[in-house]
């Protein structure tokens, strides 16, 4: 595939994401922040996304596994998750969040463990989506071409 | 012009540095409300204090209000994804000079930093 191709392909990959709710406007802005002096700024911030959801998804495993569910716990997670999601415009993830929370609130155990399911299902798929973008970047990078925004 | 990032969330510390970075503002930041009373205790000063509200150890409204106790007089803005009006009341009686629904975009810290000038 020659480099124009590739860039096309980043271009529909990308409005695809966003078309599908993956990603929202807070995405723009954190690539906008990207600049020759942190050229590797989107990337970095969301390698540390990654991290933590991991962390915050095993920790709400735990959690739910318990004999008495602490539902302050487990909000508080969900509360980090929440806010890591927005900040980086993981959208469909900060929505089951909010469902999430909202099943802490009520001390519902059967719809937290079904918000878990969903929220590891979403965080799932964006990370493959968000991955394979940047090896398309990649790609374009290599072949000595630029990113179009 | 420095500010000081107080959140406990590495994802948005790391944004909001940015953010500031990019403004050409100097900032530190740490992770929680007792971590911004002590860097204040150990004599440093800042223009600005962007603070969350819900971290450990000690939240942004206690920190807000420690903050003032002190006579610290920099602008507090309250940075949070709390919506409910009764919330963020009660963070803004604790003393900020501003407040912002993250997430934080570089026309809400600019909004923030006009407020300063």
């Amino acid at each position: 595939m020659d480099l124009v191709q590739l860039q096309r392909q980043l271009v529909d990959y990308k409005t695809s994401l966003y078309n599908e709710g993956f990603l929202d406007e807070q995405f723009t802005q954190l690539q906008e922040l990207q600049d020759e002096n942190n050229p590797d700024f989107v990337v970095e911030v969301v390698s540390l996304f990654f991290e933590d959801s991991e962390r915050l998804l095993n920790e709400l495993t735990k959690a739910l596994e318990q004999q008495s569910v602490d539902f302050k716990r487990v909000d508080a997670h969900v509360h980090q998750l929440k806010g890591s999601s927005s900040s980086i415009g993981a959208q469909r993830v900060q929505k089951v969040c909010i469902a999430f929370r909202n099943y802490c609130e009520e001390q519902n155990i059967e719809g937290c463990v079904k918000c878990l399911q969903q929220v590891r299902h979403e965080y799932s798929l964006v990370k493959t989506k968000l991955e394979s973008m940047f090896q398309l970047q990649q790609q374009i990078l290599s072949a000595g071409g630029s990113i179009p925004m | 012009m420095t500010a000081l990032v107080v959140d406990d969330n590495m994802v948005n510390r790391t944004i909001h540095h940015q953010l500031l970075d990019n403004l050409g503002i100097e900032n530190v930041a740490v992770g929680n409300g007792k971590e911004a009373v002590d860097i204040h205790c150990s004599g440093k000063a800042f223009d600005l204090i962007l603070m969350d509200m819900d971290m450990p150890i000690m939240n942004g409204i206690e920190a807000t209000r420690k903050l003032r106790e002190m006579g610290i007089r920099s602008m507090i803005a309250g940075v949070s994804t709390r919506s409910m009006e009764q919330e963020i009341r009660e963070f803004i009686e604790a003393g900020l000079d501003d407040y912002q629904e993250k997430p934080l975009t570089v026309s809400k810290l600019i909004s923030i930093i006009r407020k300063i000038n």
